[in-house]
């Protein structure tokens, strides 16, 4: 505890009120066991992500200095085997998982600002501006994500900047109405009306008082939200959508079936970039899941 | 009202961001600036934009969606021709996995934590984990390669006699994978909604009644569970359309089944930009469609919207 004898400041006993409650959150998820699961697998994968250049040298993806013979079953030199210009598919998944990841997370940071900034302003400030607001979140809701992000990328050309902001265009949408809806709930609680009382702005507000208390549906709508935004970006890099420079698991099957890696049963070359989405995206669904539980009491002892 | 936004937005994305569409057509060849008037004049590029988006707009509501340019067809036919493939497809998909994810769902959702439970929604986890296009690709590897027992692609082979009975059971054999594969990654949502409906409704007084009324609990399940908890599970099944058409693309593409969508990835790379135009206003304009068939629907099911 601070010593007594200094006056304690407002924002201290904030800043200690949301420290126990980071607290006791954290005491909540750990009780769950898929979620802690989750964690774990994720830490190790990003783990991974991090020591790649440490493990496999970069110069392991270049096509002109591949060792290996074109798709080579694995070997003691190749674990799991070679791609068709002969490079090693344990190196070109392990440097996928850095692409996949922080296009993943980017596309998701994007997502939940802009859901952010459109749920609160449209729930806090309504009229008209909130009813367009609705409209227009409803109607990326229902359009089929795929089609919207394939026409938009087919236009702007492939990059993995504009693979992040077209994942992000698509799948902003729930976190706006998740958003507005709880922004909706706290609205109507007293102590705004104190505050809009005290002579608070719209700005002071949103900020000090809605925010606060969206941010942890937030959190956990981000993390359901990563998931879908890595299986987008491997189907959109799979399609052939994906920026052509960089590596990662969709672009590696991409690859795979342009040169017949499946009539060659080459199921050395399919699986690992395929298992790397599954634990991932499952990894991510997990703790994902445990997050809503901890802060949708509604559904505690819920998760699997 | 939405469907105008469809509109506006495929005239925004491919007219305005994609920039000029003589820029597209002429990118290989030379040609002089006079040839460049007289094609902007004959694809009514030089009106002001305003009449662009008049004449694309009445155009696309008369049924006039324009030639396809890696077909020199017009795109209405072209679509007419694949239409049937991609119902055939999606419907028997989306069927199997709505039959398959309720009953599983329930089943779940009524034992909450037992083992069926637990197995099944980590299963569904996995599967709504696992990318279409990898599930279809394993599924190629297995099935049609390794074990020889369905045809890798497409949905006919040639050398099947042209009587009723054959083709019919040669589509139907091409099928099987493609459908497997689309119910799949479908049904995992079916049966994540479905669960979580029957737990909503798993504490509810009426079925306390029920079942001092000395019904069976099976009965219970069935005559008084399961309905309520159909409700709101019908609204979230139209809503996922859009999940059903991003299904249905990818499967298409990888079984090279000969519908829209696979036409759709088709058109990205020749670039065959009035196809990928109409392609996108069919699709999100159908899905626009359903969920206001799904509103009305539900209007018509659910007796308290009526009466509010």
């Amino acid at each position: 505890m601070s010593a007594p004898t200094r006056p304690v400041s407002p924002r201290a006993v904030a800043r200690a009120r949301r420290r126990r409650a980071a607290a006791r959150a954290w005491r909540d998820y750990r009780g769950q066991r898929s979620g802690m699961v989750g964690l774990v697998v994720l830490g190790a994968i990003v783990l991974l992500a991090l020591a790649a250049p440490l493990l496999v040298d970069e110069s392991a993806l270049s096509v002109t200095q591949a060792t290996g013979g074109r798709l080579e079953p694995p070997s003691a030199e190749f674990w799991l085997g070679t791609d068709e210009s002969g490079r090693s598919v344990l190196a070109l998944t392990l440097w996928g998982t850095r692409l996949s990841l922080v296009i993943g997370l980017t596309a998701t940071v994007a997502a939940i600002l802009i859901g952010t900034v459109v749920g609160v302003t449209s729930g806090h400030i309504g009229g008209w501006y909130g009813w367009v607001a609705l409209r227009v979140s409803d109607w990326f809701m229902v359009l089929p994500s795929l089609v919207v992000a394939i026409a938009l990328l087919a236009v702007l050309g492939r990059s993995a900047a504009t693979t992040v902001a077209v994942i992000a265009v698509v799948s902003w949408s729930g976190t706006a109405r998740l958003v507005r809806a709880q922004t909706l709930t706290v609205q109507s609680r007293p102590y705004l009306e104190r505050a809009r009382a005290l002579g608070a702005g719209h700005w002071h507000q949103m900020t000090r008082h809605l925010l606060p208390n969206v941010l942890p549906l937030v959190l956990a709508s981000a993390t359901l939200l990563v998931p879908s935004a890595i299986l987008m970006e491997s189907s959109l890099a799979w399609l052939g959508l994906g920026d052509p420079n960089v590596v990662s698991w969709g672009s590696i099957l991409n690859r795979a079936s342009d040169n017949g890696a499946v009539s060659a049963r080459a199921w050395w070359y399919l699986l690992p970039p395929g298992a790397a989405i599954l634990v991932v995206v499952a990894a991510f669904m997990m703790c994902g899941r445990a997050l809503e539980a901890v802060f949708n009491p509604r559904l505690r002892g819920e998760a699997p | 009202m939405s469907l105008l936004l469809v509109l506006f937005s495929s005239f925004f994305i491919f007219r305005l961001i994609a920039g000029d569409p003589i820029d597209q057509l002429t990118r290989e060849r030379p040609v002089t600036p006079e040839q460049r008037a007289a094609m902007r004049a004959e694809l009514g590029l030089d009106q002001p934009m305003w009449n662009q988006f008049l004449d694309y707009i009445t155009g696309t509501l008369t049924g006039d969606l324009g030639t396809s340019l890696q077909f020199r067809q017009p795109i209405a036919e072209l679509v007419a021709e694949r239409l049937p493939a991609t119902l055939l497809l999606s419907g028997t998909g989306v069927v199997l996995a709505v039959l398959l994810g309720f009953w599983v769902g329930t089943r779940a959702g009524w034992k909450q934590g037992g083992r069926f439970d637990r197995s099944q929604v980590a299963t569904g986890l996995l599967l709504y984990s696992a990318p279409t296009f990898w599930l279809g690709m394993i599924a190629i590897l297995v099935f049609a390669r390794y074990l020889g027992l369905f045809p890798v692609n497409g949905m006919r082979s040639p050398s099947t006699p042209d009587e009723f009975l054959p083709q019919a059971l040669d589509i139907g054999h091409h099928l099987v994978l493609p459908v497997l594969t689309y119910t799949a990654v479908v049904y995992a949502g079916y049966l994540m909604v479905m669960r979580s409906s029957i737990l909503d409704e798993l504490g509810a007084d009426y079925l306390t009644t029920a079942r001092a009324k000395g019904l069976r609990d099976a009965e219970v399940r069935r005559r008084h569970a399961v309905p309520n908890a159909l409700l709101p599970t019908i609204t979230m099944v139209f809503l996922a359309i859009g999940n059903i058409v991003n299904g249905a693309i990818i499967t298409e593409t990888v079984f090279s089944w000969p519908g829209l969508g696979s036409l759709f990835v088709s058109s990205i790379f020749y670039p065959d930009r009035p196809m990928l135009q109409a392609l996108f206003v069919l699709f999100s304009g159908s899905t626009i469609l359903a969920v206001l068939c799904a509103e009305i629907l539900y209007w018509f099911i659910d007796p308290r919207i009526r009466k509010s």
